[in-house]
């Protein structure tokens, strides 16, 4: 038998700190779903998703039954949109082959809508070396397949520590990105709530927008992303007073807790779905609920209002505690494994925002210590596409110099300016428009090519 | 180490019968006790069972039910969890 403050502190936190597991996702291949005639293609893309995935929701909610878990997102990764394009849209003129990817991401959100997830990831393409034709397709599609859809995201992976930074494709982002928020303005912009620029992307992330299946990745994987900031932010207040040394143990002790729960819940889905268990994913993912944040951590030790000095050295404290107590709880770490700060996701970075201790600058540095990146963040409608592709290029730069995954998740909300307060719903929450900087960075985004991977990459 | 065991968690504001209302809802499941332990946190009473499942009459969601509709009677919240979950996080 379990004693007795064991049981407590797990029903405590399942009650009162909403333990959950944030996301399990079933990575899918599709490759074998291509052929050079596209209805058929996009037949087999649509029945394999549902062959795949039919039972998968409610063997989710069996598993949330029997260990009393929620698991809060069910969510759907497949093979990169472009990877499957490539032979359809042989012979077949520019605009005719960007009407086809549209329909494939239609084919993608019809067969998600099917089983019944919230979003399926890969309407995308790895490009940080340069340009396939399906990819520059792919990618002029974007802005009208998001907001032809509902459940459809969509990464582009442009910079690699071993590739560099594809600085054509940073340019392109910048441009989809604006044409993504203006194909949506009816709804603000969410458009781009499902669009995010990375390096390094990670093949086995189970978070949105980022999710793809890897093409090294198996026929079909379950991959989980752990959650916990409210369990987390409990920890650290009962350690009002304790040294950094001991900071750091109470919250690894805390993260291998959680991350246990995702190993079991992981494990458990893999077995009843007969797919392999990939990995899970060590990120603190908050929600825009009330103590689901990251902003509140930091603040619990000791900063007055995230974004003051203090606030990097403070996540870099959370991360690397997380990653450690992680790594012991499960057998495959993976995904992104840092913690996120979409600010417009976590109710403490939205306070932050409006008390202004938190700047875009700010963000940006914190960035280094984690692994998002510029998440969820609006900016003013009217930003020219030269500032987005630039600030993209900033985050690119972090990810290729520090050999880590990031990414980059802007929203251009047209119509409003700084200070203006947005609401897409939902997940996605709600956000104050950020200012960014007036000053262009046009010249140097027009040299476009490509910049050459740091020397840190001549490994081996 | 797969086991059928689950752990029943009572809580919420001491009275006459709860002990009988659930342990009499488990017998009509067929549900074993092997252990039982309890608690005050506060105001708030916790009780806390381990039970055998391999030889439950009803699924595992219905006895769930069968429970939580049982200490609603009684004005107390009760939670049903495979004992796994207590086994990952405090047993390496």
């Amino acid at each position: 038998m379990f004693s007795k403050d064991e049981i407590i502190e797990t029903i405590r936190m399942i009650l009162v700190e909403h333990l959950n597991v944030r996301a399990v996702t079933l990575g899918i291949n599709l490759l074998d779903c291509v052929s050079d005639d596209f209805d058929s293609m996009r037949d087999r893309v649509e029945e394999k998703i549902s062959e795949v995935a039919g039972g998968f929701v409610e063997e989710a909610k069996a598993v949330e039954e029997k260990y009393g878990i929620p698991i809060v997102n069910k969510r759907i990764a497949v093979t990169p949109a472009s990877a499957l394009l490539g032979p359809a849209i042989v012979g077949i003129p520019e605009e005719g082959a960007i009407e086809l990817a549209v329909e494939l991401a239609r084919a993608f959100d019809e067969g998600a809508r099917r089983v019944g997830v919230d979003f399926i990831g890969g309407y995308g393409a790895l490009v940080q070396k340069g340009f396939t034709r399906a990819d520059s397709i792919l990618l002029r599609s974007i802005p009208r397949a998001l907001a032809s859809t509902e459940r459809v995201c969509s990464c582009v992976n442009i910079a690699t520590t071993k590739a560099g930074i594809n600085v054509d494709a940073a340019r392109a982002m910048g441009k989809v990105i604006l044409e993504t928020a203006w194909a949506t303005a009816n709804r603000s912009g969410i458009g781009c709530c499902k669009l995010a620029a990375f390096a390094n992307a990670p093949e086995d992330n189970p978070f949105m927008a980022g999710a793809y299946h890897g093409l090294g990745e198996p026929e079909s994987v379950i991959n989980v992303g752990i959650s916990g900031p409210a369990v987390i932010r409990a920890a650290v207040e009962q350690s009002q007073g304790e040294d950094f040394r001991a900071l750091a143990e109470r919250i690894k002790r805390t993260a291998f807790k959680i991350t246990r729960v995702g190993e079991l819940v992981g494990r458990e889905m893999a077995e009843r779905l007969g797919v392999r268990f990939g990995i899970v994913d060590l990120s603190l993912a908050p929600t825009p609920e009330a103590g689901e944040s990251i902003a509140d951590i930091i603040e619990a030790m000791g900063i007055e209002s995230c974004g003051a000095p203090g606030s990097t050295a403070a996540l870099a404290l959370l991360t690397d505690a997380v990653k450690k107590g992680g790594a012991m709880a499960t057998s495959f770490v993976g995904g992104l494994s840092g913690a996120f700060i979409p600010v417009s996701e976590d109710a403490g970075m939205r306070d932050a925002l409006r008390a202004g201790s938190l700047s875009l600058e700010k963000l940006e540095a914190m960035t280094s210590v984690c692994s998002v990146g510029l998440d969820m963040i609006a900016i003013p409608g009217d930003t020219p596409p030269e500032t987005i592709s630039a600030i993209i290029m900033d985050g690119m730069a972090i990810g290729v110099v520090n050999d880590k995954p990031i990414g980059v998740r802007l929203i251009p909300v047209p119509g409003k300016g700084a200070g203006d307060v947005v609401e897409f719903g939902g997940l996605f929450g709600s956000a104050i428009v950020m200012s960014v900087s007036r000053f262009s960075a046009s010249k140097f985004i027009e040299r476009g090519g490509h910049i050459p991977p740091s020397i840190l990459s001549l490994r081996g | 180490m797969q086991t059928d065991r689950a752990v029943v968690t009572v809580m919420g504001r001491d009275r006459v019968g709860i002990v009988a209302g659930i342990s009499g809802e488990l017998a009509e499941a067929n549900a074993n006790i092997l252990d039982l332990a309890s608690t005050k946190m506060g105001d708030l009473f916790v009780m806390m069972i381990l039970i055998d499942i391999s030889g439950i009459k009803v699924s595992l969601a219905e006895l769930k039910e069968r429970l939580r509709r049982r200490g609603e009677g009684l004005g107390v919240q009760v939670m049903v969890q495979h004992e796994d979950v207590f086994r990952y996080m405090h047993r390496v």
